[in-house]
Parts: structure tokens; sequence; C-alpha cells
């Protein structure tokens, strides 16, 4: 192995816009080895979720999950003071902050205090949505991302493609690639092997780091405590090794009780990857305390708004905030598949994305992410909080064209007057029977002057043809060829 | 999410709402459903008032203009009689989306009521007509394509399937990931056209894979998308309306 001595330079992130969602659609859906990729690794994910609930009464547990989760949203504003309490309380600063800015700012300036050089971080969708790590780099403060796949993904200069798997755009021989390209590893296929060079290169820079980062997958406020999911090992290193550990996190993971932990966990990692259990489960409670010998001198945790005390308001958006970030949407999802996580050019892609991101960056930069679902409901049917994505996607879809409560930013942004004109004419047909009747007669009379082609629809498939009379007309011809059976005591009813 | 219907014993009359797309442009495949339960004995009554359950509005996010169309089939419906929908999407839409697009509105109540009277062709065929079929036709390769709004918005992931199967003389045959979406999505295939003919692109040659000679749906948009692709392709695949389908094999 020669990977041991290569020291790897954080570079800018590769950068995709929820504005080119079409063009990156596009390239996506012409780009085999992400079309091959995507669809392997999703049709694994599937399987191995629906195997590991075997045996489980899901509609139950799912009940019970969406349970917790509304009871948690329900009393946030309280269970938010007594979780900042309770980490108080174990010696757990508690920053507040209204948006990925402030978040961003609070963080530096803690490693700045300390005269950090170097932060280690563990898995965090929070900090890629405040794009923490070219923040930090502004500040001369080098952030290097542990999770194996954040990493890969870091040294490719891209963003994750996936909530749980951020690299899994990427296959053995891509990740062969970007480990010998970058870090001077050998070309293999060889797992085990780049899994050990990572591991070495990774090792060293958490016993140099200064501060380590992490998200959180649940705060506990009865009892502060802060519960991390991880697989490889790097969540408890982040947490555990540099002197300094600040958590981040969005203001809606918080839970009441510490037995809303388990079903929760068992629906977490069953969704996600279709384990049972994880690898680590850690419980951060405090920092290193007098006669310990290891942990943080410092744990500091923000949360972070950014939006979300604004889809709180609305009784129907809300339901939005019960998402335990577990990707399972986007495994199932028939367009994620297709398309993969970075055509959607948000930070969370995928179904959830779609109604999460709006809140986020405003509908006029999303305005194809609402649209972006057939409505098949296959992320509705496997959420583990039942979230109902595909009313939400429709809600968000009134949103974007100006008919909805106007309180998501951007609303009526895709209205225009021609599509608005255009639904009204249809609403008036079909308002009117007598038209709706004579009108769809006429369409199936001309049908030899129907175009052949439609627009998109025909570049794929042909054109229906209106067939020669309507159904209301065969109905009409098929009643008056019936002998009447109906007698005279019928017809009264 | 779908609520346990107790389904009734068999009426002496149904409602039967035809659906836009049937009217426009499978008829037939309307008449059929017709002809399949005046067979088991159950007068059919056609509103002629009836046009569009509002759905194409609702999902393209024009509320107030599907909450018209709605409003305009709820009076068609006056007797106790249940309403046959030959289409699972329809079928959804007014089962489950006409009490929340009514919700707080002065037609809540008689939504609510039309809502619990829906039931999806096949739904009906099986659960309440207890439908026995005797096969006349040749024996065929078919696959089921089930809507995803059959199959997930009212729970009917069974009931195509239940009455292929009691054709003697058809081979089921269940292609790859036989309950993904095919791509049509209404306004979806439109709006987002290269994503949708990915999607029907792999349907079409699950399809194919599975060795299929037809197949058979309940939902005529799936069907205008998959068949529309396989004619593109120039394929010999045919689709058919479920109900045609089974018109014809046992008349």
């Amino acid at each position: 192995m020669n990977a041991e001595n290569q020291a790897f330079q954080p570079q800018p992130v590769q950068s995709y816009s929820p504005r080119e969602f079409h063009r990156q659609a596009h390239d996506a859906l012409g780009n085999p080895q992400i079309r091959g990729n995507f669809r392997k690794a999703m049709d694994g994910l599937m399987t191995k979720r629906r195997d590991s609930f075997e045996g489980w009464d899901l509609e139950t547990l799912r009940e019970l999950g969406a349970n917790i989760r509304m009871r948690a949203l329900a009393k946030l504003p309280d269970l938010l003071e007594q979780l900042e309490t309770n980490c108080q309380a174990n010696g757990i600063r508690v920053h507040w902050a209204e948006d990925g800015e402030e978040a961003c700012r609070i963080i530096r300036e803690i490693c700045e205090a300390h005269d950090a050089k170097s932060v280690i971080k563990g898995k965090s969708m929070v900090s890629e949505e405040m794009h923490l790590n070219a923040h930090l780099e502004a500040a001369g403060i080098e952030a290097l991302e542990s999770d194996l796949g954040e990493y890969l993904v870091q040294l490719n200069e891209q963003t994750p493609s996936h909530i749980i798997m951020p690299a899994i755009h990427l296959n053995t021989d891509e990740i062969s690639e970007i480990l010998h390209e970058k870090t001077g590893t050998e070309r293999t296929r060889d797992v085990d092997y780049m899994t050990a060079a990572a591991r070495q290169q990774l090792r060293e820079r958490f016993m140099a780091a200064d501060v380590g980062v992490s998200g959180v997958n649940f705060a506990v406020a009865e009892t502060g405590t802060l519960c991390l999911v991880e697989n490889e090992g790097n969540g408890r290193m982040t947490t555990t090794v540099p002197p300094v550990h600040i958590a981040v996190t969005g203001i809606e993971k918080v839970v009441e009780h510490l037995r809303d932990v388990p079903p929760l966990y068992s629906l977490l990692t069953r969704s996600a990857t279709g384990q049972h259990v994880t690898t680590y489960f850690n419980m951060i409670n405090s920092p290193r305390k007098e006669g310990e010998y290891d942990g943080p001198k410092e744990v500091h945790l923000v949360l972070v708004d950014s939006g979300r005390s604004s889809i709180y308001q609305d009784n129907e958006l809300l339901d939005t905030l019960r998402c335990i970030r577990c990707g399972a949407c986007m495994n199932h999802c028939p367009v994620y598949t297709r398309v993969g996580g970075h055509a959607y050019g948000t930070t969370y892609p995928g179904p959830i994305g779609s109604i999460l991101s709006p809140h986020m960056m405003g509908l006029e930069e999303t305005r194809d992410l609402p649209t972006a679902s057939s409505l098949c409901g296959a992320c509705g049917e496997v959420c583990p909080v039942k979230i109902p994505i595909p009313d939400l996607l429709v809600r968000l879809r009134r949103e974007a064209v100006g008919e909805g409560r106007g309180n998501v930013p951007g609303a009526g942004v895709k209205r225009t007057r021609k599509e608005a004109a255009a639904w009204k004419g249809f609403q008036w047909m079909a308002t009117h029977p007598g038209v709706w009747r004579s009108g769809t007669a006429v369409v199936g009379k001309l049908k030899a002057m129907m175009p052949a082609k439609l627009g998109a629809w025909t570049e794929y498939r042909t054109a229906p043809k209106p067939a020669g009379r309507t159904l209301h007309a065969l109905v009409k011809q098929h009643q008056a060829d019936k002998p009447s059976v109906d007698t005279p005591d019928k017809e009264q009813r | 999410m779908t609520p346990v219907k107790c389904y009734p014993p068999r009426p002496e009359k149904v409602y039967f709402f035809g659906t836009c797309l049937i009217d426009l442009f499978y008829p037939e495949a309307g008449l059929d459903g017709i002809r399949l339960l005046e067979r088991e004995g159950i007068d059919v009554l056609f509103p002629q008032d009836q046009t569009c359950c509002g759905q194409p509005a609702h999902t393209s996010g024009y509320h107030e203009e599907a909450r018209a169309v709605a409003a305009a089939q709820l009076d068609l419906f006056p007797e106790p009689w249940p309403i046959i929908v030959p289409s699972g999407s329809c079928g959804g839409m007014m089962r489950t989306h006409y009490p929340k697009l009514f919700a707080g509105t002065a037609l809540e109540k008689k939504a609510n009521e039309i809502s619990g009277r829906i039931y999806e062709l096949t739904e009906f065929l099986v659960h309440v007509c207890h439908l026995r079929l005797e096969d006349r036709g040749q024996p065929e390769k078919v696959a089921m394509h089930t809507s995803c709004s059959a199959r997930r918005e009212m729970g009917l992931a069974e009931t195509g399937p239940a009455l292929l199967a009691q054709l003697g003389q058809v081979e089921l045959v269940e292609q790859a990931r036989a309950a993904e979406c095919c791509g049509f999505g209404g306004t979806f295939a439109v709006r987002h056209p290269e994503i949708s003919a990915a999607m029907v692109e792999d349907k079409t040659l699950a399809i194919e894979a599975a060795g299929a000679e037809r197949f058979v749906t309940s939902d005529c948009g799936c069907m205008m998308n998959i068949g529309g692709r396989f004619a593109h392709q120039k394929k010999t695949v045919k689709g058919e309306h479920i109900a045609s389908y089974l018109w014809r094999r046992t008349s």
C-alpha cells in the first residue's frame, strides 16, 4: 500500500442547481453508467428493506413511528426548550441558528475560539444543506468528510447523490479510479483494499483534527441525549477523538422520550439499508467528565431552523417535518432511480427533497421538482413515518400555480395566463355536460384531422386516436337496443 | 392508508362513471364493463351528464377548477347505488381525494357520501359480484399491469390478477418490477417527457421479457402510455382494458 502518506486537500465542490433539473435529468438519462449504478443500487436496497421487515407488523410499526413524530411536532416548541435545558444540565452548550448562514457562523466561531485549523466531519445532511465545508474553507479551516461515501464524494469534488449513501452514483471501478487519482492507491476491484486504504488515510486525520462536526438522528428532550446512527465508526471517532465536538441538526429532529427512540431506530435502519441494527448507535450525553479518559472536552449542539418553523405553521405541510431521513422514498422512486440524486440539484434529492427543498430554496428555484413525480405513490407507501408525500407534492403544485395558501416562498411563480386559461376552459367544458357531449362527439368525428404528432408524447409513443363515437353515444345506442326489462315497480325507485 | 372496505351484497342497480379517457379514446372498454355488470343481472345506470372526475386539474395544482369539475359530478348519483368506475386512477380520485377536496365546504357531506360508494370495476366484480368466468378464448400469455392508483391508492393489487386467473386458457406471466409505475402520471408525461419515456421503455421491455403476447390493464392512461410505446417500437404486443379482455373471452 502506498496510500498512507498522501495528504489530500479538499477541493471546491462541483455544483448542480434545481433550476437546471431538466438538463441535469436529460444528462443522467443519457448516461448508461449513472442509469446502471442507480438501478442496481435501488433494486438491492428495495429487496433488503422488504426482507428486513419480514415477520414484522410493518403497518403497526409505521403507525407508531408516525405517531411518535406527530406527537413530537405537536409539542415542538416545548420539547426544544426541554432539550436545551437538559443538554445544558449535561454540560452540552446549545446554540440556535435561524438559517444556515448563522449556523455556519456559530460553528466557525467555535472553531476560531479553539484556534482550530482542521475539522473532521461525520455525516450530516444539515451541514450539506448550509454548505458548511465551503464556509469553513473560506475562513481557512479545512473540513474533511470521514464517512466513506462522503469522503469519496469530496475527493471527487461532488455533492452527495443520496442522503444515506452519498456515493451511490459511483461504482467500484469509478471509486477505484478516484482513490487512485487523488490518493495514489492502486487501481483495483478489491473493495477490502480500498476500504482499508481510506480507513488508513482517515485515521490519521481523526487524530490530528481540532474539532469534530457530526449530525444528529434523534435529540431526546427528556434526557438531553443526542443519538447518532452510523455503520463505519467514523461517527464515534468524530464525536470522541477531537477535543471539541459540534453536533448540528434541524430543529425537527427532537423526540420527547428516550422510549421513542427504539421504534424510530427500528424503522430507520430497516427502511434505509435493510439492516436490523447499524454497527454503531451512539448516545451522546455530555462532554468528558471528571475522571474519564476520553471524549471531547466540549460538546456543542447547534439547532438550525432554515425554513423549518415556517413549514411548521401550516397544518398540512407540517407532515414534511416528520421525516427521519431514511431515504426509502428515493430508493423506491421510479424517477429518482432513473435520474439519480444530482439531477435534482438540491441537498435532499428524490421525493422528500421535492417536498422539502421548495421551503428552503423557494418555488422559483425549485419549480420543476414538485412536478417531477408521476404520483405513483411508492414513496408514501414505504415512508416509515407515513408522510403523505404525493399529497404534499400536489399541495406544492397548487402553491406553484397560485392556487394554494400562498405561504410557500415563491408561491404563484409558475402561474401563466395561458395555462390558467386552459384549465378554466377545461372547467367550463366539464361543468357543461351538453357542451361536453357535443364537443367530445365532434372530436371523434374529426379524428382523421387529429395530428399524428402530439409534442413530446409522440417522440416516444404513438398518439392515441379518439374513437369514432364516445361512450356517451355508445351507451345511448346500447340502451335503445336493449329489450326493456324494467317493471314499472322498479322504475319508481 | 386504504381503509378496510366492507363490501355490500350484490345490488339491483349500479351507476357507471365511464371516465373521460374511456369516453374519448376507449369507449368500447366502458361498454364492455357495462356488459359484464349487466350479465350479472345488474341494471347499469349511466348518467348522461357525467364528464370528468377532475383529476387532471387536481394533480396539476388547479384546485379550484378541479373542485368545480368534481362538484358537477356529485349530483349525478342521487340513489344509494354503488358507483362503478373502470379506472383505478379516477376511482382513487373520487374515493380518496373527493373528501379532502371538499373538506370544509358546503359539499363536504355529499362528497363523503359519494366517496363511500365508489368501486373500481374489477374490485366490484370480485368482491361484490363474486364473478365466475368461463374462458372461451385461445391459449395466450398475458401480463397484467395494475395501475399505481389501483394498487396503492385503492389497495387493489389483487383483483385484476384474480379475474385473469379464472381464465383457463390464459397464462398470467409476471413482468419484472410489476409494481413499478409505467411513467404515465397524467401531465407528468407531458411535463417530464424524457423521464416518462425512460420509465415506459423499461415497462415495455419487462413485459416483453416476461414473454407476454398481450398486456391487460384496468387503467386507460397506462394503456395509452404502454400501448403507445409498443406501437411506436412496432412491437406486436397489444394492450387491452381488462373489461374488454374479460368480455371478449367469455362471451
